[in-house]
């Protein structure tokens, strides 16, 4: 048997496309990727791990990591109330809320950074009364994860909205035939539905925060050791000419987001699946 | 027919209040739903926006329009556009091809080519500006080349375009993919029987097809290509007047602690934000009706809805 | 638990889906709600089960107002078109559903329940494929699990919305019969909605038949198919052809006239003859033949030019041995007539 790289059709255009496609992709992306890792390669694993277990890079990783989670878990508890609200109910100003939920994804993240941090200031809108009552918002890891929160917003409400609205109503009129609660249905008929497509919304949102570095440098305060997110500290050791210390954080966060692709991928493809419809031309075995 | 093991039980709950719809949820449950989910947008939407404005007029129409008439300003413009200008198109033309080859094929390695193209969406900005600067900058691998040319990639304005192209490589291609995918082959493998050439297939049948995602794809690509922060601020060197975009000089205002002028200029990329919003509004409405047709369409039954 | 349905309207913006609409079921009976679609049987079935409400009227269940109840509370138990399993739920698990989401207080105990599931299982000769999901089963299985799931909170009343209308042929003949059978043995009071006249005529103790939201006809698949009382429940159940003709003293002539009354017959109550016997036939040329089948079905044109319909067994045709394109005469053995009524 031959190996076949592509299956035959009868559409032309597929050298054309696919040799570009390729060699725009390697130019742009894998090159560029490839350099870094050369470079990378450049230091021994002594000195790679010396950098990237630092005690100040170490921080970065938990300040990074702790308030992305954060954002990301609040984003997936409201984003689920945001999406059912928006799918099920109408109410004035529906269409304004639903088309500027997707702001975060459109506004620039610097503008982004200085807003927030203008509101949650000691003397700003939100700021102000909170620091009344002892909580500091801005310059601090709540302030961090309050940006983090803005800019994952969209992820799983525009994840669980289509899932939502394609959803058969008679499942939930299924359940309340055989007796359940309003609140029984949600969680045992409609959650487990949208289970996958919020998880995916939730890694996205994820993912997309642990590398956020402008909404984020403004309102963080950036104290090493204390307000410093991990991409500010490749941008502080570039601006120090610290190329190989720049370098091996920038790996870490590589890897992650590698990592992190898979299982986004693989929520993608589950919460995707289409109901198989059932063959009535299986000859049904005799069942006992 | 065997004895009925029966667990109907003696008194069931009482009957509940009436419900509006016969299996929904009740009006109070429903409004403090609805109350809850406007607050969180309130604060985390409306809030930002809201002071983005406030405060770029906060000192008048004067100062806001004095703002983004200083020369720096103008640069800064001038760049966003000129970046993007070249990003978008470049990005657009691979986009089509990436959709093409993908859509329309079979081959081995598919799956690992679509994500290696989601690639540039997951990684950091500010990673994706570094690893520019390791392949050309000073001390990159192509560095020393590049110095004996006397060709400056980083730290000016060709860095900045690439690290925009980077950031905005996925976008076009996402949208498109799945569409094309969506249309079948039948309509091209028509065309082509007919005696079209490839390219006026292509032209003529599959583009007109897709043209509701591709628009929106160029809007996506658009709006992160002039409001990139991250990947841009590692590879400018923040020279003003020449390599500064306009969220580069917004950081630079804000710093200097002019903020009425830093909210000016974030003001028209707040506009351009939400430019972007309602154009793409639209269009996803055209583009989610045209997708429905043409499923339907290849479904055969071809009956009007 | 008989269900009575009184001057139920039910109004879906300018349309009406039902217009005074009632209907009585005494305890025990099987009934079938049968009309072309936008009818109004799905949306009375709908109403009776309490997943909508009617704008006006009442519902009652053994006499009990539950107009304003919601489905929660009603307890019946209802089986959608397209059966709506719980995808994510094997089907042990969708079978108990309703019991596991009883309260507290009334909740049977894990084996109570498990035992149940496992007896419904057997009734409808699944119990191997409990641990299935139901993306993994037919049908006709998906069909049966739906019907299990609304058995288990024992409902008084069975309510099925064209139970049968997404499956093969074959199945749904089976299925069909399967019902009739479960209904002989468990006497639930049951309605069930189709558009499948011969399913209705061979599984319901008695038809509705329904058109553009109004009741035709109530009566048992004898009556309706034999005594239709009007020209719609005539031509729904079963072919049928029309002519115009005058009334004579005894016998209805069938004729061209566009000014006479409407004729219905069926096509296996004309007899076709070579020689004129009277009358009451009426001259045709024979178009079309064909005998594969029970029945041989002819298709012919009348003297007058207007197509005819008419079945014979297959030993009449024999007998005859017709050709096309042949002069024949034809002669109604039972016709129907229906006046027009003043409104």
């Amino acid at each position: 048997m031959s190996f076949t790289f592509k299956k035959r059709s009868n559409l032309p255009g597929f050298g054309l496309a696919l040799g570009y496609t390729v060699l725009y992709l390697s130019l742009i992306v894998l090159i560029p990727l490839a350099a870094t890792f050369l470079k990378a390669s450049a230091l021994t694993w002594g000195q790679f791990w010396h950098i990237v277990a630092s005690p100040r890079a170490v921080a970065s990783y938990r300040l990074t990591f702790g308030a992305s989670l954060v954002g990301a878990v609040i984003n997936l508890i409201f984003g689920i109330l945001v999406a059912w609200v928006l799918v099920r109910y109408s109410f004035p100003g529906k269409r304004l809320f639903d088309t500027l939920v997707d702001l975060p994804f459109a506004l620039p993240t610097a503008v982004a950074g200085i807003a927030l941090t203008t509101i949650y200031a000691p003397n700003g809108w939100l700021g102000r009364p909170l620091a009344s009552i002892g909580i500091k918002s801005a310059y601090s890891p709540l302030g961090v994860a309050i940006a983090l929160t803005f800019i994952g917003l969209p992820f799983v409400v525009r994840s669980v909205q289509p899932v939502l609205e394609d959803m058969d109503k008679e499942l939930e009129e299924a359940a309340a035939s055989l007796g359940a609660s309003r609140w029984q249905t949600f969680s045992r008929v409609v959650l487990p539905t949208i289970l996958p497509a919020a998880l995916a919304g939730f890694a996205m949102a994820f993912a997309r925060a642990v590398g956020e570095y402008g909404s984020v440098v403004f309102i963080s305060g950036n104290m090493p050791m204390r307000t410093e997110i991990t991409p500010l500290l490749i941008i502080t050791k570039l601006d120090q000419y610290d190329y190989k210390g720049a370098t091996a954080i920038a790996v870490v966060m590589l890897v992650f987001s590698m990592i992190l692709l898979l299982p986004i991928n693989l929520l993608q493809k589950w919460s995707s699946r289409r109901e198989e419809k059932p063959s009535d031309l299986i000859p049904e075995a005799s069942e006992t | 027919m065997a004895t009925t093991i029966s667990i109907r039980p003696a008194n069931l709950p009482a009957t509940r209040r009436v419900a509006t719809a016969a299996t929904g949820e009740s009006a109070a449950v429903r409004w403090i739903l609805i109350g809850l989910a406007v607050s969180f947008l309130a604060l985390f939407i409306f809030l930002p926006l809201a002071i983005v404005f406030s405060q770029a007029f906060a000192k008048g129409i004067g100062v806001y329009w004095a703002s983004l008439h200083t020369p720096d300003a103008l640069a800064a413009i001038r760049l966003t556009l000129l970046a993007a200008g070249i990003a978008v198109p470049l990005n657009v033309v691979f986009g089509v091809a990436a959709a093409w080859a993908i859509g329309k094929f079979e081959f081995v390695g598919k799956s690992v080519l679509i994500t290696l193209i989601d690639l540039p969406f997951s990684v950091s900005p500010v990673v994706s500006g570094l690893i520019y600067v390791l392949l050309f900058g000073l001390q990159g691998v192509l560095g020393p080349w590049l110095a004996r040319h006397d060709l400056q990639i980083i730290f000016a304005v060709p860095g900045i375009v690439l690290a925009t192209i980077f950031v905005t490589f996925p976008f076009v291609a996402r949208e498109l993919i799945p569409l094309i995918q969506a249309q079948g082959q039948e309509e091209e493998e028509a065309a082509l029987a007919l005696g079209a050439s490839g390219w006026q297939t292509f032209f003529r049948v599959s583009l007109p097809n897709i043209k509701w995602g591709l628009l929106y794809g160029v809007i996506l690509c658009n709006a992160r290509a002039m409001g990139e922060f991250g990947a841009v601020s590692v590879v400018s060197g923040h020279i003003r007047g020449r390599t500064n975009t306009m969220p580069l000089h917004v950081e630079i205002l804000y710093n200097e602690y002019q903020f009425a002028a830093a909210f000016a200029v974030a003001s028209l990329l707040a506009l351009l934000a939400l430019a972007t919003l309602v154009v793409k509004t639209i269009v996803e409405w055209r583009a989610r009706r045209q997708l429905a047709e043409s499923a339907r369409w290849n479904d055969g039954n071809g009956e009007p809805a | 638990m008989s269900i009575e349905a009184q001057n139920i309207t039910k109004k879906f913006g300018q349309f009406a889906a039902l217009d005074q609409v009632s209907l009585k079921i005494p305890t025990g009976e099987l009934v079938a709600l049968l009309g072309p679609s936008g009818s109004g049987k799905t949306t009375l079935l709908r109403i009776i089960a309490g997943l909508e409400f009617a704008d006006s009227g009442t519902v009652l269940f053994d006499g009990e107002d539950t107009t304003h109840r919601t489905a929660r509370d009603r307890r019946v138990g209802f089986v959608f078109q397209h059966y709506a399993l719980f995808r994510h739920m094997t089907v042990f698990e969708n079978i108990a559903f309703g019991l596991k989401v009883r309260p507290r207080g009334v909740r049977p105990s894990k084996e109570q329940i498990q035992a149940k599931v496992y007896e419904l299982l057997k009734l409808i000769q699944l119990k191997n494929l409990a641990n299935r999901y139901p993306s993994q089963l037919s049908g006709g299985q998906r069909q049966r699990v739906a019907l299990a799931r609304a058995l288990a909170v024992e409902p008084s009343v069975l309510l099925l919305d064209e139970p049968f209308g997404s499956l093969d042929a074959k199945v749904r003949l089976e299925l069909r019969r399967w019902l009739r059978q479960l209904h002989d043995e468990v006497h639930i009071t049951s309605v069930f909605v189709t558009h499948d006249q011969d399913e209705a005529l061979e599984v319901a103790d008695r038809i509705a038949v329904m058109n553009e939201g109004r009741i035709e006809q109530v009566g048992t698949p004898d009556e309706v198919y034999h005594r239709p009382l009007t020209p719609f429940v005539y031509n729904f159940l079963g072919n049928v052809n029309l002519f115009h003709g005058r009334i004579d003293e005894e016998t209805p002539a069938i004729h061209d006239a566009a000014t006479g009354e409407l004729v219905y017959v069926r096509p296996h109550l004309l007899e076709i003859h070579r020689q004129s016997n009277g009358a009451s036939n009426f001259r045709a040329t024979i178009k079309h033949i064909n005998s594969a089948g029970p029945l041989v079905k002819i298709e012919a044109l009348t003297e007058w030019g207007a197509p005819v319909h008419v079945e014979l067994s297959q030993e009449k045709f024999r007998e005859l041995q017709l050709a096309k394109d042949e002069a024949v005469f034809i002669i109604p053995k039972e016709l129907k007539v229906f006046h027009k009524k003043a409104v």
